[in-house]
């Protein structure tokens, strides 16, 4: 090895300010760094003061940036929301946060109609640079209203732009992303990835909206997983590749705008397609991704799409039935056997 | 009031060792307002809850076995074990359901509502949901509807001061609850809710007021709740985060609704310690009875994932 390469390392390391960074951290790094560079963004939601809501990832805010700009708000979604929009209208960039994705139906009319609408109405005359950042909330026997992934809902609605990071590192860099854009972005993240840790540099730096990531190379297969199913893509790669097929992982990371031409670029390479999402299979976004690729590559497919979605039906209470409701590797396993098979 | 406390303290452990998952929301200390507003209620009025529901439910006439059962999220509980606590259901004894999206419920108690001024048939319905709720624009939505149609809806909200962590300060101004109703020409009242004789009292007058035509009535209960927002207390990874002060808890500690009931009967002579004591015992072997039920019932079976969505 050259006598040069320890300090050169050694200076990347220094550029980079990597460390592990587990999902709570990296976010709450996030929010008190934008907050210190831009006095426009704050933080508003139910719970930002409380950790039994938010995690860490609002720890310190208070204390640094005070009640002002750390909001902790009645039990009001809707209202909220709309709050959100119309500072976000008058020079704000508002990170709005909602502990438990549920409760965003109320705020369904602020979100679409007061955000996602507006710049359109405006004949691009104003915008509305809000984020809306959710966290789903589920497992645990916490049953129908207390499990609810809707990123579907959000990405049919023209004008909203919707992320969904399924590591610290994106989470990080989308945020960054979703608070400096010009227009409304929904955030989404899963609690069940609050356990991911990775290294995160400590800087800002954003990850592009819009672009997908190939987090594993293969030729027999693609995969593309969203949040909590992209560590249970990377698993199934682990086990089919003992069987010899090698997969092709892809985590979109934005719902929308999608990143097709990462997805269907993998697509005619492999000729096989299974997408993977903790969200009802009917009208989804796995919906629209197959859609778009049955268009786009059609010619190149050796088999028909294969879905792993959650069944049409409400989360259930019983562990039993969650068991066979959510989506783990051993079903990404089996869709991949069945297209690879077809 | 005993039942409920005892059905519910009889989960601590599990929830502790993790034998019962599904998220409970306790309803101890406020059994007052469940006991008095339900005593006041026909078999057949209706009643909806939220996701701090168990004394509801037990109030309303809820077999306590199934409850638990539903707790342990079991085929034998209420809602056969798809629901768990803060969704449990048994319209066959007018608890017509609890939901925990906060307020959501009480539109579905103004819509039975409507659905019984329109069948014309005696029947109210009630509404519980706590002081966090009323930030809730629906709660405002509600309370113009039934007053404008003249509604036989009871709206119960259950002040235990706490919206989860918030204290009411920090979600409203300092103006008393109940007077959210009167902008509405909507009768309302405030009471003792740890007093479930007052309860009863403000709670025989509002069915009254409904059951004559006369529209809504509104009814703010004075509360505490003596645990954790979720689960035997708030702690979070270890850590003690009740933002309560320990003074306060104790204060209200000595408010005890049950423990002021049984003082009231035996002053008054109605029982003796005996009697209560033996009243106890019957209703300890009843929960012992009911949580071994629910502790013994097969869970729902994966083939019946599907079965009621449609």
């Amino acid at each position: 090895m050259p006598a040069t390469a320890p300090a050169r390392t050694l200076t990347i390391c220094k550029i980079m300010s990597s460390r592990k960074l587990k999902f709570g951290s990296a976010i709450n790094e996030t929010l008190h760094q934008l907050m210190e560079q831009d006095s426009s963004v704050f933080v508003m939601g139910q719970g930002v003061k409380s950790p039994w809501y938010v995690g860490n990832t609002c720890d310190g805010l208070i204390q640094k940036f005070g009640e002002a700009r750390v909001i902790d708000t009645p039990i009001s979604e809707n209202a909220m929301s709309g709050v959100a929009a119309g500072a976000a209208l008058n020079g704000m960039r508002p990170v709005m946060n909602y502990p438990r994705l549920d409760f965003m139906f109320y705020a369904l009319d602020a979100i679409i109609n007061g955000a996602g609408n507006w710049r359109y109405m405006a004949g691009g005359n104003a915008s509305v640079p809000v984020v809306f950042w959710g966290i789903i909330n589920r497992g645990g026997e916490q049953a129908a209203q207390h499990s609810q992934a809707i990123q579907a809902m959000f990405a049919h609605a023209p004008g909203l732009k919707v992320v969904m990071p399924s590591n610290p590192y994106d989470a990080k860099g989308l945020l960054v992303a979703a608070v400096r854009d010009p227009s409304p972005v929904v955030f989404l993240d899963d609690r069940w990835l609050y356990g991911s840790e990775v290294e995160v540099p400590e800087e800002l730096y954003e990850v592009e909206i819009g672009k997908g990531k190939i987090l594993r190379e293969g030729k027999d297969a693609t995969v593309v997983a969203i949040s909590y199913l992209v560590p249970e893509a990377l698993k199934a790669a682990e086990i089919l590749e003992k069987e010899g097929i090698g997969i092709e992982v892809i985590d979109p990371r934005t719902i929308k705008p999608l990143d097709m031409p990462l997805i269907a670029g993998s697509v005619k390479k492999t000729g096989r397609l299974v997408i993977a999402e903790g969200a009802w299979q009917s009208f989804g976004v796995a919906s629209e991704i197959a859609s778009r690729v049955y268009t786009q590559a059609f010619g190149n497919l050796l088999a028909p799409i294969e879905k792993v979605c959650l069944p049409d039906c409400p989360a259930p209470a019983s562990g039993a039935l969650e068991a066979a409701y959510y989506p783990k590797s051993e079903q990404i396993v089996s869709a991949v056997r069945k297209v690879v098979r077809a | 009031m005993l039942l409920i406390r005892l059905a519910e303290e009889c989960l601590i452990g599990p929830i502790l060792s993790r034998e019962v998952k599904t998220p409970c929301h306790l309803y101890t200390g406020q059994e007052a307002s469940a006991a008095g507003v339900c005593s006041a209620l026909d078999k057949e009025d209706q009643v909806f809850s939220n996701h701090r529901g168990h004394g509801h439910y037990l109030a309303k006439g809820g077999e306590v076995k199934k409850m638990l059962a539903e707790i342990y999220t079991k085929e034998t509980g209420c809602c056969r074990g798809r629901g768990g606590s803060m969704h449990l259901i048994a319209p066959e004894t007018g608890f017509m359901g609890s939901a925990p999206i906060i307020a959501q419920t009480t539109a579905l108690a103004v819509g039975a509502a409507l659905a019984n001024s329109i069948k014309k048939n005696g029947r109210i319905a009630v509404t519980f949901f706590g002081d966090g709720a009323v930030g809730e624009g629906i709660i405002y939505e509600c309370l113009n509807f039934a007053a404008l149609k003249k509604l036989p809806v009871v709206f119960v909200c259950e002040n235990n001061l706490y919206s989860t962590h918030l204290p009411v300060s920090e979600c409203r101004p300092d103006v008393p609850l109940y007077e959210i109703a009167r902008p509405f020409g909507i009768e309302a009242a405030q009471v003792d809710g740890n007093d479930v004789l007052k309860v009863f009292e403000a709670a025989v007058k509002a069915v009254s007021h409904c059951r004559s035509g006369a529209g809504p009535y509104f009814i703010e209960s004075l509360t505490y709740r003596m645990r954790g927002h979720v689960g035997p207390d708030d702690n979070i990874q270890g850590e003690h985060t009740d933002i309560r002060p320990k003074s306060e808890i104790e204060e209200w500690r000595k408010k005890d609704p049950i423990l002021k009931f049984e003082n009231y009967l035996r002053q008054e002579g109605i029982c003796t310690f005996d009697e209560l004591a033996a009243i106890k015992k019957e209703i300890e072997s009843e929960v012992s009875e009911a949580q071994d039920f629910a502790r013994n019932s097969p869970s729902p079976d994966a083939n019946d994932l599907q079965n009621y969505v449609f």
